[in-house]
């Protein structure tokens, strides 16, 4: 089966790579759905690289795939040298502490019955045995650094805390074991702008002092421009586009992309709201469209599109797109600036 | 153009809650009209009161609601406090109706979506089961549901959460109000969905000449969408104008900082988000002073003792309740002086502030 190809890949001195990612869940009477089919993208040390799309696209399949939460039906999953798909359990228990995920509802994530600080130090108690003072302190150092006062909040439960309070509690969560790479799947979809900008900030500041390499979740793409550097388009399970945010903005080579800029709500009554809207549904993954996924709801479609699926190739310096009528971009000019 | 009596009136409406941390004052004298066919945002973030100053404006709310007197609410030239039960009841539907943030809320999971449509035609317009399937299916098209025929044979769950909005707009719409009041439409929506809605409800308010209430906690939704916004903290409006006027001279500093704390997809990733720090305050509690204070960069010692009430900036229709408006003089002097100390008076560290 053609994947969505693989020209993007940035090689051996990648930290995570995944490679033709295919995710199939049963769904009675002999029907598969097509969450996941044949995605492939790498991310390098210190990088954050946002992954866009609407509901249903298959953004959190691949999250948890990553994590082998379940493994994938098919694909690799290298990370830090390591081939996550073929770990024991016990391998890989140890391999996932590194590897950490937060999640959209941040107040359902949290156990209502235990304590803040019980919360937080459950992964050093499970993999470190490690329930002592530096525990204590470890958590405490983690609690501070996402901006909750340990005095004030160890001994409180979650249910005494706003949504956005609740999503630091996770992000503390994940912290306190070190890991390398944390896996936001829409970690500020469910807050309000002002939390949103909260969380947002927080992310960058805990990426540059942790060292964390990130990979970031959401359907607005105006939030996963901000903290991203590079922007992986998804959609119904197939990789769209492969750019730098700010390219990806100024030149959107598919059509896709297109849409998705084109919804950002503008908080500016002189810029007349757009009318372009994507039309209909996002099409079943148990049966979607021949060739191109995106070809029903595309304005751009021709023939070709429903015969032959567009493969992932170049056409500029490091961005990336699948369609086979993409919009004109400039060759020589890349609009990202340094991405550090 | 005559001055025609607004279709809303709403005067220092105060809604209060029995609880039992103490008397929670979540509307707290919130004044604004609407005429017919027009659209107000009201913005405001998560516990400004939003929802409750609506739910008191349909009359939906719970028992432990208090109403002090001098509340009152004006539809249409009536009084509808004083509407009875069965009149309140037939009052939502044919008058005002109302779509929420989560469409499941309104939706009755274990019923067929048809049946939901046509039960609530029939009560409120006496029609016939036959007149009411044919109006669900007119209203099916007209909120754009494909395959409605089908659909109506289907349960709630079955369908996408952009569906299932239209379906309670659908709703909301049989009977033609004419005001519908949108609470959070599309804030559970992806950005695609919600830009499909609020085309969606732009349009209908056009063909049907409804008035619309339209919340949200993000500006950048109502920008293009309202002619008018109301921006609501801890249970007070804190600045009204006309849309173009709000935006090009926001006075308000929590109005700015709204504004500011939107991710803007035209500027450089990794720009830093200006986002606003702490929480809002807890309405159990006396508030003395402006209630935004805690938050806002500009305080002075008199925000802290004295309550801003809302006044006129000299721009029409144009209000805001803040003694150091962003834009004057006395605004840059007060920011001045407490970046020269580095807190503000009410003890706010301009130096960390961005992060808790
Ligand atoms: N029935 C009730 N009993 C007691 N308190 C209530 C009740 N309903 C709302 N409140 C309180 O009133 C305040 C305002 O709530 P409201 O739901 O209007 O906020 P909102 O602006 O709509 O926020 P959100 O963005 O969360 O929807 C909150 O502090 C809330 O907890
Ligand atoms: N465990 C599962 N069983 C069956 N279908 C699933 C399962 N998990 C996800 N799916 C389906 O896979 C597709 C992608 O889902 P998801 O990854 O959650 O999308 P996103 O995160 O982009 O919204 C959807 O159609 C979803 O319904
Ligand atoms: S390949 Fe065809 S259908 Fe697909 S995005 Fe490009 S133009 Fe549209
Ligand atoms: S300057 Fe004073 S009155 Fe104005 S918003 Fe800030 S605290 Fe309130
Ligand atoms: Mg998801
Ligand atoms: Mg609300």
């Amino acid at each position: 089966m053609a994947g969505t190809g693989k020209v993007h890949m940035r090689g051996t001195e990648a930290l995570v790579s995944v490679e033709d990612l295919v995710m199939e869940f049963p769904a009675g009477r002999r029907a598969v759905v097509h969450a996941v089919s044949g995605i492939s993208f790498d991310i390098l040390e210190g990088e954050t690289l946002g992954l866009v799309g609407e509901s249903g696209c298959g953004k959190s399949t691949t999250g948890r795939a990553m994590m082998q939460l379940p493994s994938p039906t098919a694909g690799s999953v290298r990370f830090d040298g390591v081939e996550m798909t073929e770990l024991s359990k016990e391998d890989l228990r140890r391999t996932r502490t590194r590897m950490q995920m937060i999640f959209q509802d941040p107040i359902s994530s949290l156990n209502p019955r235990r304590k803040v600080k019980d919360i937080v130090a459950e992964g050093l108690s499970i993999w470190h045995n490690d329930a002592g003072d530096t525990a204590v302190q470890k958590v405490n150092e983690v609690l501070d650094a996402v901006g909750l006062d340990p005095e004030v909040v160890s001994d409180r439960r979650p249910h005494q805390f706003s949504g956005g309070q609740c999503q630091r509690i996770c992000i503390a969560r994940a912290l306190v074991l070190d890991p390398k790479v944390i896996i936001c799947d829409e970690p500020v979809s469910a807050l309000d702008v002002s939390v949103q900008a909260q969380i947002l900030n927080l992310l960058e500041e805990m990426k540059e002092r942790y060292g964390l390499t990130l990979v970031f979740i959401a359907h607005d793409l105006a939030v996963v421009k901000n903290v991203s550097d590079r922007v992986v388009v998804m959609y119904l399970g197939k990789v769209c586009e492969v750019a730098g945010p700010d390219t990806l903005y100024a030149h959107p080579a598919h059509p896709y992309t297109d849409v998705l800029l084109a919804s950002i709500p503008e908080p500016d009554p002189d810029h007349p709201v757009s009318d372009r809207q994507i039309t209909g549904e996002l099409p079943s993954p148990i049966n979607p469209p021949s060739g191109c996924r995106f070809r029903t709801r595309c304005e751009k479609v021709q023939d070709l599109c429903s015969e032959e699926e567009p493969e992932l190739r170049e056409i500029a310096p490091d961005h990336y797109v699948a369609c086979h009528f993409p919009n004109e971009v400039p060759v020589s000019v890349n609009g990202d600036g340094d991405s550090s | 153009m005559a001055a025609e009596r607004p279709l809303l009136e709403v005067e220092n409406l105060r809604t209060y809650f029995d609880t039992p941390r103490g008397i929670l004052k979540a509307v707290d004298g919130v004044s604004f009209t609407l005429d017919k066919g027009e659209t107000i945002g009201i913005v405001g973030e998560s516990g400004s009161g939003k929802s409750v100053l609506v739910r008191s404006i349909m009359n939906i709310l719970t028992s432990n609601a208090i109403i002090p007197d001098g509340s009152e609410v004006f539809f249409d030239g009536k009084d509808t406090r004083n509407l009875s039960r069965s009149e309140a009841k037939h009052f939502w539907g044919t008058q005002m109706a109302m779509i929420f943030q989560d469409p499941m809320t309104s939706l009755n999971p274990v019923k067929k979506v048809g049946i939901q449509i046509t039960e609530s035609i029939r009560y409120h317009l006496g029609a016939s089961k036959q007149e009411a399937m044919e109006r669900a299916l007119e209203l099916m098209v007209q909120v754009g549901i494909p395959e409605p025929r089908k659909r109506l044979k289907e349960y709630p769950h079955q369908l996408s959460g952009g569906m299932r909005q239209r379906v309670t707009i659908a709703i909301a719409l049989a009977c033609n109000p004419k005001l519908l009041i949108a609470d959070e439409p599309t804030t559970a929506l992806d950005v695609t969905v919600q830009k499909q809605i609020l085309d969606l409800l732009a349009s209908l308010q056009e063909e049907l000449g409804m008035a619309m209430i339209l919340i949200t906690h993000d500006l950048g939704v109502v920008a293009g969408r309202a002619r008018r916004i109301g921006v609501m903290y801890a249970g007070k409006m804190v600045e009204t104008a006309d849309t173009t006027t709000l935006f090009h001279h926001m006075n308000h500093p929590y109005t700015e900082a709204l504004f500011k704390s939107i991710p803007r997809v035209e500027h450089q990733s990794h720009t830093r988000l200006d986002a606003i720090s702490g929480r809002p305050p807890d309405m159990v509690l006396d508030l003395v002073g402006c209630r935004f204070a805690p938050r806002c960069r500009y305080a002075q010692e008199q925000c802290i003792t004295d309550e801003p009430d809302l006044f006129d900036t000299g721009q029409t229709g144009h209000r805001q309740a803040c003694f150091y408006p962003v834009g004057s003089p006395e605004n840059a002097e007060a920011l001045a002086a407490n970046q020269a100390t580095g807190i503000t008076a009410a003890g706010l560290d301009l130096t960390a502030a961005a992060v808790s």
